[in-house]
């Protein structure tokens, strides 16, 4: 099959209204004889399923965990990006998509990004009139801060806890609507199959996991917002019920998976501790306004450090290596998430690493805290040059802005981060490609959509940072409601889809089928032995840096690894209870598929681009190298073994923007 | 370290349930706590044991999933964390550690130390929203300016978990704690003073058939609650609650 992405004629800027203006509309009074099934709540999943069941759809929405309102955008911390242009500093709709794109290094779909800047105002507006309590300045007038990768203010935020207040923003807007009965919410099931009769998606087989039950759910039509699938490297700071299981079934059932190979690699997290590490948190990238980052300059430093002799406040600041501002003078601290995890790396590799492990450096706010300390004291009439007036000031500033941050990691390292640097090294944070998507975000099957970070398409190879929170909202309030509706004008005189099909005996069959091996199986190792295995094949080969050799043995690996799998796990318990180790053993099922799959992809694409870093393709200066023959979306079709996926390319063809090297020199 | 464990196991809603021991040896100061129960249910599988079932999911504190009352306390000794943040560290060598289900009458045990929150979400249902349409055609949202010592107020509020650990400590198992967070983040702001009398109203009365017991200010919600949620939210919600009563 061909790829169409469906992309409307017309001058960039007019597409999406030109779009909207003649796509098929159903009337209110058909849309109540229609029923949209949602998987997932996050902000893409939770928006969609409010708007869709507010605009008159009857909707379905489902969720693993026991409430809506635990969905993993509920972590995300720094904020939302929209071109407002408030602070008047040169933002427009144009320099929001040019700074996506270009982020993306090159790899991301023009309209599909335009389309994404032009509705990410409209959030704002939206998420306000919701009740969500932005930060704001002492005139009452909403605040603005930067992110890495752009050289304006245009990211809304509250406190660390950006995710949370959307996210409950959309909860919100669910619940009035599950009041009124049209959405009605499925807490604690979770999807294990996608069901599609005469070519289009019907519905899906859920497993409610109080009871075990295997349920069939009809539809005219399938939303997934599902999220991402960096669970596969076992350690990363996604939550640990995050899983691909709905994007995999749907990939299975006909739906191409786009540039699996694309992650997102976040260079500020808390290191790891020991073996027992279940998941890694992340310190917002917001904190990269204010600290800074560096290393020692000098091995014999470095060698004092970890062995307890020097401590980091004690280094002169000609003694400190801030590398990120050696390298980058124009971005500094505020590259873009890929390049600062690179170049963490590469002063790690190279024995500069400040813990025992050596895979650490500090990011250090002591600069911040006088700065910020002086100016109140300015502001206070106080001696600005007496360190006992300034640093009590300075870090009350800093606390009101990252506090619940800084109380985060105070818990988890014991150390406390306004006397001493925190330390920090990169982790699996968010998963750019996904199951693709035409320009109506709906999937290569017919009725099957895919929505927020479930779809690869505005991202490009790396995602610049509070553009996550801005994709699943624009989808889910702004995109998903209009396309949807394109698609579902064709069914107002379907009636209700039926359960009582071949197609829903099958789908179950094979649901129940894949239960039964799991919870008879007669295996020795528990389900997390072959996680963490599978999870250091993946850091290890498909992590921050990929080679043609590595990647060739991950496939075979896997791939062994996946058969012992199915040979010797053990699932205690029944099929027919609350039972999270089945829960679990299903979703690592599909991730030793999927880690496949993403290795191949990362073997195929012999460039680098953003998240995506080959050795074998880079600068000299040791930047990543895109090479023009991969300009094109990695698009697989399932046919069986991920050895045997058949790669489909869709061209990217970049009209507004010119493609360049991407320098942040 | 090593400790001693007693543990609520309770096979399902309608079983009895009861303490039961594990000893845990090597466990390291710098495991959360979830974690150590993650090496307990790996060694309870690898012998053909059942694990022990507890609610967890972000593991850093935000999402509201874990419980469990952690000798005689939600969330455990620590302040100002979840128990997916409390770490080994706060224990010694020997202890013996209570693990207990979050109980009220308003949260059935499902199974273990997996409880029923969903009544939190049928009070939120009853009213815990603005009714904006999502269509993106609102005004702009710099159109009224917010004072910022309210939108801070309101946004304290609004950091609520949803955890329950307010519900778990109070004797009366009472809710008031987490209905006042919702009820006060849109008394605090001029987008909530539209609904404000009903929104009030109406969730007090969920709450109130939700089984949840009365308040009687003991502010046991207060130092347990991870996320320092103000009982002044408590008398927020009563003065909303006596205001919209006399319109009513």
């Amino acid at each position: 099959m061909a790829l169409d992405s469906k992309i409307p004629q017309g001058p960039l800027a007019e597409k999406w209204t030109k779009y909207k203006n003649e796509i098929n509309l159903v009337n209110p009074a058909n849309k109540r004889l229609i029923d949209v099934i949602v998987v997932g709540t996050g902000l893409a999943g939770g928006s969609a399923a409010a708007t869709l069941a507010e605009l008159g759809y009857n909707v379905k929405a489902f969720c693993f965990q026991d409430s809506p309102r635990r969905a993993h955008s509920i972590a995300a911390q720094g904020g939302i990006n929209a071109a407002k242009n408030y602070q008047g500093d040169g933002d427009s709709t144009y320099r929001l998509f040019y700074d996506t794109v270009k982020g993306g290094d090159y790899r991301s779909r023009e309209a599909n990004v335009y389309r994404l800047a032009e509705v990410s105002a409209n959030i704002i507006d939206q998420c306000v009139a919701q009740g969500v309590p932005f930060a704001r300045d002492y005139g009452g007038l909403l605040d603005n801060r930067s992110f890495g990768g752009v050289l304006v203010s245009r990211t809304f935020y509250a406190k660390g806890q950006t995710g949370q207040q959307l996210l409950l923003g959309a909860y919100s807007a669910m619940n009035r609507q599950i009041g009124r009965g049209k959405i009605k919410m499925y807490n604690r099931h979770e999807m294990l199959d996608v069901v599609i009769v005469d070519g289009k998606a019907r519905g899906i087989i859920a497993r409610n996991l109080v009871t075990g039950e295997i349920e069939r759910h009809s539809a005219h039509a399938v939303v997934l917002g599902t999220g991402g699938y960096g669970n596969v490297f076992f350690l990363s700071t996604n939550a640990m019920g995050s899983n691909v299981t709905a994007a995999w079934k749907a990939h299975k059932r006909g739906a191409y998976f786009a540039n699996p190979c694309y992650t997102q690699i976040h260079p500020t997290c808390i290191p790891v501790s020991g073996d027992h590490q279940s998941k890694l948190t992340l310190m917002s990238e917001s904190l990269r306004n204010d600290g800074r980052i560096w290393v020692p300059k000098h091995m014999k430093d470095v060698e004092a450090i970890r062995a307890g002799k020097l401590k980091p406040t004690d280094l002169a600041e000609e003694d400190r290596d801030y590398y990120l501002e050696r390298r980058y003078p124009a971005f500094g601290n505020l590259v873009p998430r890929d390049v600062a995890s690179r170049a963490a790396k590469e002063r790690c590799d190279a024995g500069y690493g400040v813990n025992a492990t050596g895979e650490a450096v500090y990011l250090d706010f002591a600069a911040a805290i006088e700065r910020y300390g002086k100016e109140q004291a300015h502001v206070k009439g106080l001696d600005e040059n007496d360190p006992k007036v300034y640093l009590p000031l300075g870090k009350d500033v800093v606390k009101t802005k990252y506090g619940n941050l800084f109380q985060m990691y105070e818990k988890i390292v014991d150390e406390n981060p306004y006397e001493t640097p925190m330390m920090i090294y990169p982790a699996v944070h968010y998963t750019m490609g996904g199951i693709w998507v035409d320009y109506n975000l709906q999937t290569t099957v017919p009725g099957l959509y895919a929505i927020g970070e479930a779809n690869f398409s505005d991202h490009g190879a790396n995602r610049l940072g509070a553009s996550a929170l801005m994709q699943g909202l624009a989808d889910g309030y702004f995109v998903l409601p209009y396309t949807i509706g394109d698609y579902l004008a064709d069914d107002i005189r379907t009636g209700p889809i039926s359960t009582e099909s071949p197609e829903f005996d099958e789908a179950e069959k094979s649901v129940r089928d894949m239960i039964d091996h799991l919870v008879n199986n007669e295996g020795t190792k528990p389900v997390d032995y072959f996680h963490k295995k599978l999870g250091k094949i993946m850091w290890n080969k498909c992590g921050m840096s990929r080679n043609e050799k590595g990647l060739k043995e991950a496939i075979e690996e896997i791939s062994e690894l996946r058969k012992e799998f199915w040979k010797d796990v053990r699932v205690p318990g029944e099929a027919t209870e609350f039972n999270e180790e089945l829960a679990k053993a299903g979703r690592v099922a599909d991730f030793l598929e999927l880690g496949e799959l993403f290795a191949k992809d990362a073997l195929l694409r012999e460039e680098s681009a953003g998240g995506h870093f080959r050795e074998e393709y880079q600068t000299e200066e040791g930047e990543a190298k895109r090479r023009k023959e991969f300009q094109y979306v990695a698009a697989w079709e399932y046919k069986g073994e991920p050895k045997d996926a058949v790669l489909h390319k869709e061209d990217l063809v970049y009209e507004n923007i010119e493609v360049k090297e991407r320098s942040y020199k | 370290m090593n400790l001693t464990l007693k543990i609520w196991r309770q096979k399902n809603a309608n079983d009895k349930g009861k303490m039961t021991d594990y000893q845990i040896s090597d466990v390291s100061p710098d495991m959360s706590f979830l974690e150590m129960l993650d090496v307990l249910n790996n060694q309870l599988i690898e012998k053909g044991d059942e694990p022990v079932a507890f609610d967890h999911d972000c593991r850093e504190g935000i999402c509201g999933m874990c419980s469990l009352y952690i000798n005689g306390e939600a969330h455990g000794p620590d302040r100002g964390v979840t128990t997916c943040q409390l770490h080994m560290r706060k224990f010694k060598d020997g202890d013996t550690i209570y693990i207990e289900p979050f109980r009220a009458k308003a949260f059935p045990v499902i199974k273990d130390l997996v409880v029923d929150r969903s009544a939190f979400d049928r009070v939120q249902h009853a009213g815990g929203f603005i009714s904006v349409n999502t269509s993106g055609n609102t005004q702009d949202a710099n159109a009224i300016p917010i004072n910022k010592h309210d939108a801070d107020k309101s946004f304290d509020a609004a950091t609520c978990i949803g955890c329950g650990a307010c519900v778990a400590s109070c004797k009366n198992s009472s809710a008031m704690l987490f209905v006042s967070a919702k009820v006060s983040q849109f008394a605090l702001l001029p987008q909530g003073q539209v609904e404000a009398t009903d929104r009030v109203l109406n969730m007090v009365k969920q709450m109130d058939e939700e089984g949840f017991g009365n308040c009687t200010n003991t502010g046991a919600c207060e130092v347990e609650c991870p996320k320092g949620i103000s009982l002044e939210n408590i008398a927020r919600m009563n003065s909303e609650y006596l205001k919209a009563s006399l319109k009513g």
